[in-house]
């Protein structure tokens, strides 16, 4: 029965795992808006105009993203001037 | 038909003379404006997504090119930001207009109107959108001037400034569930091998581990996900009242030192997946009586209202100045739409001050040089000057903000219906538990203890608890789908005691807009009144608006010599004949005065004084019956800042004249309420204006009628549809089924309570015991509540 005590542990690790995703996803502001990216999710690329198209950003806003956009604007920039 | 024709932009009817702009008609040139704008910056896909839903602004008079200016300003600028570091700026904005998907695909894609703009993201439910962006291409001035130019106008004032956000408690919340969650799930595990046959074969070892696991477990969700409980027991404890959270952190104290005991004498393996499901139960009760109305604002006072920077003429020149830097004496400018900020005396000769907001009065009054205005009005026209009589925080409609400190609120708080009951409750159950405890002292001295901690532990008032949030929260629900929205849900309870409905006139009982008009003179041929409204189109006054939009013509004629002159009324000529319209002085030259005390327009037509339109304000569809139904359970008051030239009308809705008051100030109201009250009466307020929120904050209840309601309203308990206004009388019945629902869930609770007592007196209580009844007992009373408050609802037609 000495296998129980392993399953246990991992089961409870397993589920410690989910639960600190859980409270990073909450720390990180996903749900305070349930409703907008189920809008969003629906758009098209954005308008032609912008040429890296291919690198349209995904939904959500996670401190990810704001790094994300702040890296993209060096080609930002030259693609204005 | 061509009169079917709707605005691409806005989709309201264009009426008979739509702009025109690349084959698109527009009911508007602010419209079609709007559509150029997006047209040339390749966003027309805005159409698309969801056609017809643009943003119309009323007056197309776009607001002077100051406005923004003090967004220059460091000052301000610090404060609205949300971050900056170098170059990258983040600010947050509550736009009301916000509600559809196109405006979420427009907003996030305002990159493509100014490159500066690196990213924007919208919160749909909060209305609000965050934009990042780049101060060296575009300032935040730009910013807003760029929203404002798209008709998505943001409320940037004082009081969204101070505003600290409050998702933090709610996210402590979400963690709190989920570690309650997390402790619930694993501990059943732990406990469900115990409760199948053949357990007693369950190696020791095993036994032990699942039993100091649960209690690893137990420990977070008792000292974190539970901690409020403990702490609010405590507190109202302290100051000697006995409230719900007592019993259940009794409860809960007294499962976890009964498992603790089972466990560390290995006896058995303890409560803790009740203890921890419980807990889980209860949280999710308050998550789901605190989920309100994130877009709408119940605490908004006169900071929200006025702005937050005036322009003030100094010798040197005009400059920006923040409002609390405003001193008596000192020069304001105050241009075509923006709001006086405080008490002043005006210089300029003519200026239009609207105070609808202040009053209800859809109409602005004329005042001349050297006339008080007070502040809270919108200047329509031309730009005037003031000089400042008080500061801001001693004018007239402020002060009354400040005197409005309700004591009553904090107070009728602790006497809730749930502290109520479970003032009772407690003291019942601690009594059954020492009698028993005493019983079987004498008798089976070894399970004295137990019998003793098990009434404890099953007399949790777990179930009880969770009644009122599910039953009030759904009502609450119902209420928002109904176009009635409640701050929270304790406004149901005072809604409910109401037994005094005291009504503002202006606004309140009758509509907004003047819709009431009749011609009192001479008849009018259709071609007069063909000229008539041609010439009306020409004006931006709201009157002529008015007059324009209910005079039925096919067709414009030309007007030549157009000439508006300010306060006073228009003049023009068609085919030749010269028309006046506008007040009796400028049309027949008498005197201002007059005695009927109604809105005229007066007309100059064909050489003569053809006579004059006649302007009321309606009253509100359903009024007569609304206050027949409301009279049989209330008494009915009516406070008005008006003269009683309504009174016949009013007498006739009411019955009586006794409780009509006329001529009431804003301070005389809230004197009034606080009368009624000290009378011992339930005092429910529902008014519009700013006038009116010294009472609606001092009434037991106040509610504001509002056409839109995510734009401004005062400080209230509830906001009510316009159109809904009728319906009163069903929402405040519909309160009365909504405590009885309570009631029955409480006798339900009391049921299974009934039950588990008498497993518990005996001594008898297994941990499977407490492991099936008290979840049931739970989900039941939920189940419960939530669907007869929904199936009442369907009964009872809003």
């Amino acid at each position: 029965m000495s296998v129980v005590f392993v399953l246990v542990f991992a089961a409870i690790i397993m589920a410690g795992a989910f639960l600190v995703a859980f409270i990073w996803s909450v720390k990180n502001g996903q749900y305070e808006d349930t409703y907008t990216p189920s809008v969003r999710m629906l758009f098209d690329d954005p308008p032609v105009k912008i040429a890296e198209g291919g690198e349209q950003r995904a939904e959500g806003e996670t401190s990810k993203e704001d790094i994300a956009s702040e890296e993209r604007n060096p080609k930002h920039e030259t693609r204005n001037s | 038909m061509s009169e079917e024709l709707k605005c691409i932009h806005c989709g309201n009817s264009c009426g008979k003379s739509p702009v025109i702009f690349e084959g698109n008609s527009f009911c508007c040139s602010g419209c079609s404006t709007v559509f150029q704008i997006l047209h040339t910056n390749d966003l027309k896909q805005y159409y698309h997504i969801e056609p017809m839903q643009g943003i119309r602004i009323e007056d197309e008079e776009k607001p002077a090119n100051e406005t923004y200016a003090f967004l220059d300003l460091d000052k301000f600028k610090t404060k609205i930001l949300t971050f900056s570091e170098g170059d990258f700026l983040k600010v947050s904005f509550f736009i009301p207009e916000i509600h559809c998907a196109s405006c979420i695909w427009l907003l996030e894609n305002l990159h493509s109107l100014n490159p500066g703009i690196i990213q924007s993201v919208v919160n749909f439910p909060k209305k609000e959108i965050n934009i990042t962006f780049r101060e060296s291409e575009i300032s935040l001035r730009k910013l807003v001037e760029l929203l404002v130019s798209i008709h998505y106008i943001p409320e940037i004032s004082q009081h969204s400034i101070d505003k600290p956000s409050t998702d933090k408690s709610d996210k402590k919340l979400f963690i709190k569930i989920g570690i309650a969650a997390f402790s619930f799930m694993n501990a059943m595990i732990y406990h469900f091998p115990q409760y199948l046959p053949g357990h007693e074969f369950l190696e020791a070892d095993i036994r032990r581990m699942f039993g100091w696991l649960s209690v690893a477990l137990a420990i977070p969700a008792l000292t974190f996900s539970a901690s409020d409980y403990f702490l609010t027991a405590y507190k109202s404890l302290k100051k000697g009242i006995i409230s719900i959270d007592l019993p259940i952190a009794l409860g809960l104290i007294m499962l976890f030192a009964q498992s603790l005991v089972e466990i560390i004498s290995g006896k058995g393996i303890g409560y803790i997946d009740s203890l921890t499901g419980l807990v889980f139960f209860m949280l999710i009760g308050r998550w789901y009586q605190s989920k309100t109305y994130q877009a709408l604002s119940f605490e908004r006072d006169y900071k929200t209202y006025f702005p937050l920077a005036v322009t003030q003429i100094t010798e040197t020149g005009n400059q920006t100045i923040a409002l609390e830097d405003l001193k008596a004496g000192d020069r304001i400018l105050v241009r075509n739409q923006e709001i006086v900020p405080a008490d002043s005396i005006l210089i300029s000769e003519m200026a239009n001050i609207d105070y609808s907001f202040v009053t209800g009065e859809s109409m602005p009054v004329a005042k001349t040089a050297g006339d008080f205005v007070f502040a809270g009005g919108r200047q329509i026209g031309n730009a005037i000057e003031l000089t400042i009589e008080k500061e801001v925080q001693q004018s007239y409609l402020t002060q009354l903000w400040n005197q409005a400190e309700n004591p009553f609120t904090a107070d009728n708080k602790l006497k809730t219906i749930i502290n109520r009951v479970s003032q009772y409750f407690t003291i019942v159950v601690v009594l059954i538990a020492i009698t028993s405890g005493i019983f079987w002292h004498f008798n089976r001295p070894e399970i004295a203890l137990f019998a003793f901690t098990s009434v404890l532990i099953i007399a949790c008032p777990c179930a009880l608890a969770l009644t009122v949030p599910f039953t009030f929260g759904s009502t609450m629900r119902q209420f928002g789908r109904k176009g009635f929205y409640l701050k929270n849900t304790a406004v149901i309870e005072h809604l409910y005691k109401v037994d005094t409905v005291v009504f503002d006139k202006t606004g309140t009982i009758t509509n907004a807009q003047l819709s009431d008009i009749r011609f009192i003179g001479k008849e009018l041929s259709a071609e007069q009144l063909q000229m008539l409204k041609s010439l009306m189109f020409h004006s931006s006054h709201p009157l002529s608006k008015t007059i324009y939009n209910s005079i039925e013509a096919e067709e414009l004629l030309e007007v030549s010599d157009f000439q508006e002159i300010h306060s006073l009324g228009i003049s023009g000529k068609i085919n030749g004949m010269k028309l006046n319209i506008g007040s009796k002085y400028f049309v027949s030259g008498g005197k201002q005065e007059s005695e009927n005390l109604k809105t005229e327009v007066w007309v100059y037509l064909n050489d003569s004084v053809a006579g004059y339109f006649q302007l009321e304000n309606e009253y509100r569809s359903g009024l007569g019956e609304l206050i027949q139904k409301l009279r049989k359970k209330h008494e009915l008051h009516l406070l008005t800042g008006d003269n009683d030239a309504e009174k016949t009308n009013l007498v006739r809705f009411f019955g009586t004249e006794k409780n009509l008051h006329f001529n009431q100030t804003p301070t005389d109201k809230l004197n009034y309420i606080r009368n009624l009250q000290q009378r011992g009466k339930k005092v429910l307020m529902i008014g519009d204006g700013l006038n009116d929120a010294g009472a609606l904050n001092e009434s037991n209840v106040g509610i504001v009628v509002a056409d839109n309601v995510f734009n401004f309203s005062p400080a209230c308990d509830a906001i009510l549809r316009s159109d809904k206004f009728a319906s009163l009388d069903k929402y405040l019945r519909f309160t009365r089924r909504s405590i009885k629902i309570v009631y029955t869930g409480f006798l339900i609770s009391f049921m299974y309570n009934l039950v588990g007592l008498s497993f518990a007196v005996q001594g008898n209580l297994t941990p499977i015991v407490a492991a099936i009844l008290m979840p049931i007992s739970s989900v039941s009373v939920v189940v419960f509540a939530s669907f007869s408050v929904s199936l009442s609802a369907k009964g009872f037609k809003f």
